[in-house]
């Protein structure tokens, strides 16, 4: 292949480079040395630069921020770590770390079973599979803010098809953003509704990595498809799996424009913070009380959250179809 | 203006802001020293831009057709009309905050959401001195709500106001007609002369229709009651005029507090919350008869009801007959390089002609009194609700208002102990332990 032979070239050039070591050194040296040490790195610099600049300087400026009374067009003092003393005890903080989780979890466990199902069901021989494999992406591709505002209207108190069709059941208007539960479930739907589809293509790429020939043999051996799924399948998609864990524990640790718009766009998420997630807490700390400082600590747990819960959740899932 | 007209837009697309916050937190010098009065001279010797920052959707502030006028006869003040964002809670007020404190890109002339009023007037290092310009002299032309907000802590005049929400009482014809009521804005406006008149026309109508809500929720009541109960008690609300929250002890809070409870435990309400999808529904298919009416919320009942519900609307006084929700102020930050000249604008803008222009492009209430007595104003009749005459009504309701104090963080208190109302309303918290929590939600607010 080309690209050997070519990286043969340039390991063949580094002794005549040594060679010249005998030469005073000069410009042309300085340029030769900057072209084969320094190059890569500055061919590679744009995105570490731009890291830099949008990823590590908000993370360490959020960090100096959280370590102030900061108020916006105010006070600047600095008290230590006082902010996060204050938040580990702030009950509404805990209430909204609470909610996060909870819809994280009622919406993340079915819609990575479901998207798994889905996967296996599109893997078969279909009649239109490329349609069918393209209309399980479509709401991805819906904005997030349509998918809410539809959601909301579907779950509407007095007017919402949700309750209507619940009627014809005799059960009573349920307001879903009264109660902790009601408003989790209906998060949790808007939530799936947009991201099953995603995840499923996801595995479905990955179950046409495996090879024919395994199933061949499992089928050779009498085992049924069921079996089949649980002991080829499952398994080797495990890397999958764990990508998509983690990619929805971040997506479910940030959840904000859903909650919200089911709120009237309000960062309070209910009246009693039935559905405030930890996101809308910051905004609010942070952009409706202008307590910068207390945001930013919050910010920073939030991310520690993330990084805890995401390690907990490779480990469990790396520990999958183990028992099988 | 009114920022709650824009928060029903679709407002979830700053996501993922939420972690980038201290990308918004840059600049954190010290305010850049007042740039003093440099235009010493009467009347500037070269041209001088002036720029206006506003907020708003839709019309926003209707200020198109006034700058034009101003720029064709004020050639060597030209003023940059720019209407920043539509949102004012989100956008507007965080950027303008962070300008004042770097000393630099705000306006020379912006305009403020009476929200952010007492956030303001805690804050006089950021603003110019307007009666060092004269503009002292307007004070007859405002009502004293308006001009009392204008005044900052020290005592200095910073801001003059444009537009004023006033209060009045939108009913349904169609349904009081339903349920045996009077229907002409006079015989209802005569039903209720005070908040218990109210409440007894209320139940009467309970009685007559009871699947369908008598008002529509409990802030806009709330927000009436108080300003009213307010004025009895020094023009105090959540703080008193040493930032000290008295939101347990002034009684006028405590007094709306019980009047909603009374409403809400009647079965008065449609449980309700303004701005939902819920709410615009029931606008449309008379889900409730009555609600609080500033000046701005005639648009959003003809443009949220539809064709459909022409004349079904209309406008009588509010109980007690006054009331305010909503209206902005203009200001000139200290860090504008032309104070003078800005202050020209902000009293050209804020004056009648200014006022009525804006009303006339955007439908914006003036607070000038010498604009709402204008033709253009005092006559004008809206179609949408039976020729209602919306001039007089709500020029009425703001003439007798009381000033009110506006505490640093009165925007926060508000909105924390309204939720509570809202919950209490719609039930998820009990009416037994409502109080507690209002007072205990206001305390934490207020930080």
């Amino acid at each position: 292949m080309s690209l050997d032979v070519d990286a043969g070239h340039r390991t063949r050039m580094l002794p005549s480079n040594q060679r010249r070591h005998a030469r005073p050194p000069g410009p042309r040296r300085l340029l030769s040395w900057l072209d084969l040490r320094a190059a890569p790195y500055f061919f590679v610099s744009p995105y570490f630069v731009l890291f830099a600049i949008f990823g590590i300087f908000p993370l360490i400026f959020t960090l100096w921020v959280s370590l102030h009374d900061w108020q916006l067009a105010g006070d600047k003092t600095f008290i230590g770590m006082e902010n996060y003393t204050e938040l580990l005890a702030d009950d509404k903080f805990w209430n909204s770390v609470v909610n996060t989780v909870g819809i994280f979890m009622i919406a993340t466990v079915p819609q990575l079973l479901l998207a798994l199902l889905l996967a296996n069901a599109l893997n078969k021989k279909l009649r239109g599979r490329l349609v069918l494999r393209l209309s399980v992406l479509a709401p991805l591709i819906t904005s997030v803010v349509a998918v809410a505002v539809v959601f909301t209207q579907l779950y509407g108190r007095d007017y919402g098809l949700v309750n209507w069709l619940l009627s014809l059941f005799g059960v009573d208007a349920i307001h879903w953003q009264n109660e902790k539960w009601t408003s989790w479930v209906a998060i949790a739907t808007m939530v799936d509704w947009r991201w099953t589809g995603y995840n499923a293509i996801i595995y479905l790429a990955a179950m046409q990595t495996i090879p024919k020939d395994l199933y061949e043999a499992a089928a050779i051996d009498g085992a049924s498809p069921r079996r089949q799924f649980w002991g080829i399948t499952v398994p080797l998609l495990k890397p999958t799996i764990i990508f998509t864990v983690i990619v929805s524990t971040i997506g479910g640790f940030t959840l904000f424009a859903e909650p919200v718009m089911f709120g009237a766009g309000l960062m309070t998420g209910g009246t009693t913070g039935q559905f405030q997630t930890v996101a809308m807490f910051i905004v609010k700390e942070g952009f409706r009380d202008f307590q910068y400082g207390y945001a930013a600590a919050a910010a920073w747990i939030l991310f520690l959250l993330i990084l805890i819960s995401a390690l907990i959740n490779f480990a469990l899932v790396r520990g999958l179809g183990r028992s099988r | 203006m009114m920022n709650n007209t824009r928060r029903g837009r679709l407002l979830a697309a700053v996501a993922v802001g939420a972690l980038a916050l201290s990308a918004a937190a840059c600049g954190s010098d010290e305010p850049a020293p007042a740039a003093g009065a440099s235009g010493a001279a009467s009347a500037p010797a070269e041209k001088v831009e002036i720029t206006l920052q506003t907020f708003g959707g839709g019309e926003n502030f209707a200020y198109d057709d006034a700058v034009a006028a101003w720029n064709a006869s004020h050639p060597n003040i030209q003023v940059k009309y720019v209407n920043l964002t539509d949102r004012f809670e989100d956008t507007y007020l965080p950027q303008v905050l962070q300008w004042l404190e770097a000393g630099s890109g705000a306006g020379d002339v912006i305009a403020m959401d009476e929200g952010a009023m007492g956030l303001m007037s805690a804050r006089p290092q950021y603003f110019a001195d307007l009666s060092q310009y004269g503009l002292d002299s307007r004070k007859a032309d405002f009502p004293e709500y308006k001009w009392n907000t204008g005044v900052n802590k020290d005592g200095k005049l910073y801001a003059l106001g444009t537009d004023i929400g006033g209060m009045a009482m939108c009913y349904r014809t169609d349904l009081f007609k339903q349920a045996g009521l009077p229907t002409s804005r006079d015989e209802v406006s005569a039903l209720w002369p005070d908040w218990n008149a109210y409440l007894e026309t209320g139940k009467k109508f309970k009685a007559a229709l009871p699947k369908v809500g008598f008002v529509d929720g409990a802030n806009t009541v709330y927000n009436s009651v108080l300003a009213q109960e307010a004025g009895k008690n020094g023009g105090q609300v959540y703080f008193d005029q040493n930032q000290t929250l008295i939101v347990d002890k002034n009684p006028g809070v405590k007094a709306a507090f019980d009047y909603v409870q009374t409403l809400s435990t009647a079965g008065l309400t449609a449980k309700l919350r303004s701005w939902t999808e819920e709410w615009n529904t029931a606008m449309q298919k008379g889900g409730f008869a009555t609600m609080g009416c500033p000046s701005w919320m005639l648009g959003v009942i003809s443009g949220t009801s539809g064709d459909a519900n022409k004349g079904n609307w209309d406008v009588a006084a509010v109980p007690g007959a006054s009331g305010n929700w909503g209206g902005s102020w203009l200001m000139v930050p200290s860090q504008s390089k032309h104070p003078k000249e800005a202050a020209e604008v902000l009293n050209y803008l804020t004056g009648k002609d200014g006022q009525v222009a804006a009303f006339k492009e955007g439908g914006n209430f003036p607070s000038s009194l010498p604009a709402q007595q204008d033709p253009a104003v005092a006559d004008a009749k809206n179609a949408y609700f039976n020729d209602a005459p919306s001039g007089p009504i709500f020029a009425a309701s703001v003439a007798q208002l009381s000033p009110v104090f506006f505490g640093e963080k009165h925007a926060q208190v508000k909105a924390a102990v309204e939720e509570v109302l809202v919950g209490a309303d719609q039930g998820s918290v009990k009416w037994a332990d409502a109080w507690t929590r209002f007072v205990e939600e206001g305390v934490k607010a207020a930080g």
